[in-house]
């Protein structure tokens, strides 16, 4: 079979038009040599369950039992830092482009505070006209956009500035983007209601959780494509991701999307909050800090096959995964088996909207030999995703946030795959 | 979904509006209430590098040291040399070889984020339970430990901003790329 595949690139990449004849399976459903040829004893029966009624309706739905334990991984709690951490979404798990709400990532300063909305106030205040306070009720009369975008914490993937790669699965080193449909009001139609004084040039979001955590957003941004979500993916958003309404802030690092939103302040400085100081700011070799390095860059990550799993034979299999760039929308995506010696161009799966995920895949051939599967994005802006070697030449080793080189997954003849510095 | 009366009435009010009205119009809905700087004034907690929304008050380290004791020390430490990494307040060098020890002292570039810090998210276990004279107290301390001020300091809204931090120059902001 083999020497009939349309090779696109070393190692076993595949022309996707030859998997219409062959057929192709997820991982695990590799082909077999006769998987064209017809099974004489098989004879396909009408299974029990189409023999009798199911359950009836539900008041709310949950996942197939059968789908296993599809769930985020979060950190041991820390007692001195109560209601503090992360939790990650399980990449290797999803596909399309859209996070379930129950999957998308977590990050909390001071854990999940219980706002009731009839109670809660939206203040915008300093350098405008007139002060305004807005409630909850209120604001689901305003006009609303709809858009699909992803959300970054900046520390994703920061374990990869580290000396030796960590043994971790997609979902423990990059868990912390997800992607949803977010629907709300542009910021500027609630600050040209206040009015905005001339002297004002920062806007400066302050959350309603016990660490009122607060993150200075330059106003022509605030102005641009900034909203107030009140909805994720058409339900009110989750407690965890904000309820009753959150800052959204498109393309840029997911700590400024502040949480429980309930002031914003207009500023003629940036405020300094510890959130964009002591945190959030990246030291390069010389040890110059930068501030402000909104934008999450250009990146891809294979979430399939990916660490920790394994190929349980050689064969044919869809190498997938997803792709974003904080600077627009994605333009292509590339994968390599032999650790970037040679590229193919993935097959976008799905629409390429502005900042927001796409899925991608390519079809690749497992010899049973040694390989490093990779990806690479291109974005609307002409940013190609970086090496990691390349990251680090720019910015050392004590940087921390913002990494988004490419992710290498190495495979053993035994099949195992392994994060690697490739 | 439950639903208040009162909330499905206001509902069905505005997109009955709506339909009365070109799209441009319906963007002037304006349902903002007024209210005033002064109505804010225990609600707004940011506290600026340029002195902007600092609380009247004062404190020194001599003072904040008994606060800090009994407040802030079961995380930070006696003397802020903390129980970990990440609640380590005092001591490193961002000049350091290998990954420097980032610290209030070392790292901090704004004094002003210090009270702006303590004041709306520590202590962890009971934020905000400080009053406005304990956090220019514990923030006196806190500098105190660093080096940055005398233990007889009088920490107020004047003084505060004028302070220097030592990494003050270490940073860089880009905010004018984006």
């Amino acid at each position: 079979m083999s020497d009939k595949l349309d090779r696109v690139a070393g190692n076993g990449l595949i022309n996707r038009r030859h998997l219409l004849k062959v057929g192709l399976g997820g991982l695990g459903s590799v082909l077999a040599t006769n998987a064209l040829s017809a099974d004489a004893g098989l004879k396909l029966q009408i299974p029990q369950w189409s023999q009798q009624p199911g359950p009836g309706t539900s008041a709310y739905g949950s996942p197939s039992p059968f789908t296993g334990q599809i769930q985020r991984m979060a950190g041991t709690p820390n007692p001195i830092y109560p209601g503090g951490g992360a939790s990650r979404s399980p990449l290797q798990h999803l596909q399309g482009t859209i996070t379930p709400n129950s999957l998308h990532f977590e990050r909390h300063h001071s854990g999940v505070p219980a706002i009731n909305p009839a109670q809660h106030k939206l203040v915008i205040n300093g350098l405008v006209d007139q002060p305004l306070m807005f409630s909850y009720e209120d604001l689901l009369k305003y006009p609303m956009v709809s858009k699909t975008y992803f959300l970054e914490c900046s520390g994703n993937s920061g374990t990869l500035f580290g000396d030796t790669p960590v043994d971790g699965s997609v979902q423990s080193m990059h868990g912390l983007v997800s992607c949803a449909q977010w629907t709300g009001i542009l910021l500027s139609t609630l600050l040209d209601e206040a009015g905005i004084k001339t002297q004002a040039k920062w806007v400066a979001a302050v959350g309603a959780d016990g660490a009122s955590m607060g993150r200075s957003v330059p106003l022509d941004k605030a102005l641009d494509d900034v909203m107030i979500a009140l909805y994720q993916n058409g339900e009110p958003i989750r407690p965890e991701q904000g309820y009753p309404m959150r800052l959204f802030v498109p393309g840029w690092e997911g700590n400024i999307s502040v949480k429980w939103l309930t002031q914003l302040k207009l500023t003629r400085q940036a405020s300094q909050f510890r959130d964009e100081t002591s945190k959030y700011t990246d030291t390069m070799a010389d040890r110059r800090s930068l501030q402000f390095t909104f934008p999450m860059g250009a990146k891809s990550l294979i979430t399939s096959p990916s660490g920790q799993m394994s190929l349980p034979q050689k064969g044919v299999y869809k190498v997938t995964g997803i792709a974003w760039s904080g600077a627009g929308s994605i333009k292509k995506v590339e994968v390599s088996a032999d650790a970037g010696r040679s590229w193919a161009d993935a097959t976008i799966e799905s629409p390429q909207s502005d900042k927001a995920l796409v899925r991608f895949s390519i079809a690749w051939q497992w010899d049973g030999g040694g390989a490093v599967l990779q990806s690479r994005a291109t974005d609307s802006a002409g940013n190609v995703q970086p090496s990691r070697n390349a990251i680090l030449a720019e910015r050392g080793l004590i940087s921390f946030y913002h990494y988004h080189g490419v992710q290498s997954w190495g495979i053993n003849s035994a099949g195992e795959i392994k994060n690697v510095y490739a | 979904m439950y639903m208040p009366k009162a909330f499905k009435f206001g509902f069905l009010l505005v997109n009955a509006a709506f339909l009365l009205l070109p799209s441009s119009q319906a963007q002037t809905v304006k349902l903002g209430q007024a209210i005033s700087e002064s109505q804010l004034s225990d609600f707004d907690l940011v506290a600026g590098p340029d002195g902007s929304g600092f609380p009247s008050g004062s404190g020194t380290a001599k003072t904040g040291k008994a606060v800090f004791d009994v407040k802030c020390a079961a995380c930070h430490a006696a003397n802020g040399e903390g129980v970990s990494g990440n609640t380590r307040l005092v001591g490193g060098d961002i000049h350091s070889q290998g990954n420097p020890l980032r610290t209030v002292g070392s790292y901090w570039p704004h004094a002003s984020t210090v009270f702006d810090f303590i004041r709306r998210a520590m202590p962890a276990n009971a934020p905000k339970s400080l009053s406005n004279e304990e956090v220019y107290q514990v923030t006196a301390y806190v500098l105190f430990l660093n080096n940055i001020i005398d233990e007889d300091t009088v920490l107020n809204k004047e003084s505060l901003t004028k302070i220097q931090m030592p990494n003050k120059e270490g940073f860089v902001d880009l905010s004018h790329l984006h």
